[in-house]
């Protein structure tokens, strides 16, 4: 009797402390900015002491009549969709030159995943830095091959565009480095088999290679999207969300209606949204693990 | 053409690409560590002066300045709080889950892959709050709380993963030899998963000493970490390039190191959950 009571006793005990800070520190306060979102709640009631007030939908409704609000959502959509897309290709293109096998392919790695790990907001300065309009040294270059500088921050046409080339130049490697993993896990009986039959190099890419990873590309798409959702760093650093509201996302939104609008209960409810949407990816990702789990 | 040189010259245009993408890569990065060696007047210069003699004066200015010691003390601080934080609790969690095989592990499972995907910026607003009401807000101990939940996901997954790998016998012989649950987990598996918890420990340092938004939210003046305090340069003091870049290159700084160490360690963390093994 007693060691079956200590049996489930002790395991408990060791993942008491883990199930403790997941609780109190993440679940909890998602559940409390949940509710937050059905009460009108500014930082002047916060510091005057006074209760939020039930609104219910009310701070829903306001956003999705608020022309910056939509305007995040489109900057968002065209964001994630710009970095993911591009980081897709080129990561792809990066892990197909290497698969082979090159002479130096583990220095080659390593010096690709320094970018990934370097702070977001470091990763902010330099890109400001490159793009300055007068010192910058992109338009020095762009001035060396006879081109017209652009305006690279500081135009509405071109800082979203800008925003993307930073966050493709630090998150191709990542997604370079889970295709080459998978390019690698392809049997190579599999592409010999290809070679025998007489196939050419794009035959056997599309026909054998890329559907033999496409589990793997996807998730590496799963990733990409979820992260760029939230990102939000590079951006603050970069612009600030401008010019105007042009590269204002809607995590970077979120933080300006919190912090500058003082719009507590406004912001949980672009909390929410953030969070339905993020949930409706990862769900994917954790059936698909659950899955392999299993096996 | 020869398929014989035809293939060497594949070759040779597959290794210019490669190149092409690693100067691409690198030069950014060369860019800030360069501009923040170089002379007051030549960080701005245009054209740009690739040769030049690197002087440490920009370092110089940084580090002689008593806020920067301040801003870097508090995220030595809560990098290390937090990491000791997370992997020791991640640990005792993931052994807890391998070893007892208790049912709901499957939820947990699932449920730390959900947790992994909460947003820093959606836990602003109601840890702000809750940091208010229980005293929290604008301490160092409060920003360590929050890095060490933030990870623990991440963490229990990685080690998981490592304590599957360990043989059950060990701790049977352990267990027959009057070994407590506590003996067996501190003096025979922490041991043996020592490179599981070495990627744990990256990587929530990395976060901690990364993190931007709670730490801009949850600190003040006394209490913030570098990276917001390097922000703040931006707009303080116009832009002094040569300083910003040498605080960027210091936050840099542990991210250089971990990536030429523990490269492996690195790649099996970032493809964690996407590739198997």
């Amino acid at each position: 009797m007693a060691t079956t009571l200590r049996k489930t006793v002790t395991p408990g005990l060791f993942i008491l402390p883990a199930l403790a800070c997941i609780l109190l520190i993440l679940i909890f306060p998602v559940l409390s900015g949940v509710r937050l979102s059905f009460f009108e709640y500014a930082m002047r009631d916060f510091a005057t002491g006074d209760d939020p007030v039930f609104i219910g939908l009310d701070n829903f409704r306001i956003l999705f009549g608020s022309a910056n609000f939509r305007a995040s959502i489109r900057v968002t959509l065209v964001f994630v969709s710009g970095v993911v897309v591009f980081e897709l290709l080129l990561g792809l293109i990066l892990a197909l030159l290497m698969e082979g096998g090159i002479k130096g392919l583990r220095l080659f790695r390593t010096l690709f995943i320094l970018p990934i790990m370097i702070a977001p907001v470091v990763v902010g300065l330099i890109w400001r830095f490159m793009y300055h309009p007068s010192f910058g040294i992109l338009n020095y270059f762009l001035a060396r091959l006879g081109l017209d500088p652009i305006p690279w921050l500081h135009s509405t046409e071109w800082a979203l565009r800008s925003v993307i080339i930073a966050d493709v130049w630090q998150w191709t490697p990542f997604v370079f480095l889970i295709l080459l993993a998978g390019l690698q896990g392809v049997p190579k009986d599999l592409i010999e088999a290809g070679i025998v039959d007489g196939c050419s190099y794009l035959q056997n890419l599309f026909f054998v290679k890329l559907p033999a990873i496409a589990s793997i590309i996807a998730v590496a798409a799963i990733l990409r999207l979820i992260d760029a959702f939230r990102s939000l760093v590079v951006i603050y650093v970069m612009t600030y969300g401008g010019p105007g509201v042009s590269t204002e996302v809607m995590s970077l939104h979120l933080y300006k209606t919190a912090f500058m609008a003082q719009r507590l209960g406004r912001a949980s409810a672009i909390a929410v949204i953030l969070l339905a949407i993020l949930l409706l990816f990862s769900s994917v990702l954790v059936v698909r693990t659950l899955r392999t789990e299993r096996k | 053409m020869t398929s014989k040189t035809r293939k060497q010259l594949l070759t040779a245009l597959r290794y210019l690409a490669i190149i092409a993408g690693a100067i691409v890569v690198l030069f950014p990065i060369y860019l800030m560590v360069t501009t923040s060696l170089k002379p007051r007047v030549a960080a701005f210069a245009i054209p740009p002066q690739w040769f030049f003699v690197p002087t440490l004066s920009s370092y110089a200015t940084v580090l002689f300045d008593d806020n920067f010691l301040r801003f870097f003390m508090n995220s030595v601080q809560v990098a290390l709080g937090a990491t000791f934080g997370s992997v020791l609790i991640a640990a005792l969690a993931a052994y807890g889950i391998v070893r007892f095989r208790f049912r709901g592990s499957q939820v947990f499972v699932g449920g730390t892959l959900v947790l992994k995907m909460i947003p820093e910026v959606i836990l602003v607003v109601p840890v702000f709050l809750l940091w208010n009401a229980f005293g929290l807000i604008n301490t160092r101990i409060g920003l360590i709380m929050v890095y060490v939940a933030l990870n623990l996901a991440f963490n229990i997954w990685i080690i998981r993963a490592f304590m599957m790998e360990v043989p059950r016998e060990l701790e049977q012989s352990a267990e027959i030899d009057g070994c407590s649950e506590l003996t067996i987990f501190g003096r025979i598996i922490l041991p043996l998963i020592a490179p599981g918890l070495s990627v744990a420990a990256i990587f929530t340092f990395r976060l901690a000493w990364n993190e931007f938004v709670l730490s801009l939210a949850l600190t003040n003046r006394f209490t913030r970490t570098l990276p917001v305090a390097v922000s703040m340069y931006i707009t303080d003091v116009g832009v002094q390039w040569g300083p910003i870049t040498a605080i960027a290159t210091i936050i840099a700084l542990p991210a250089f190191i971990f990536t030429f160490l523990a490269a492996r360690s690195l790649i099996s963390g970032l493809t964690a959950g996407a590739v198997k093994g």
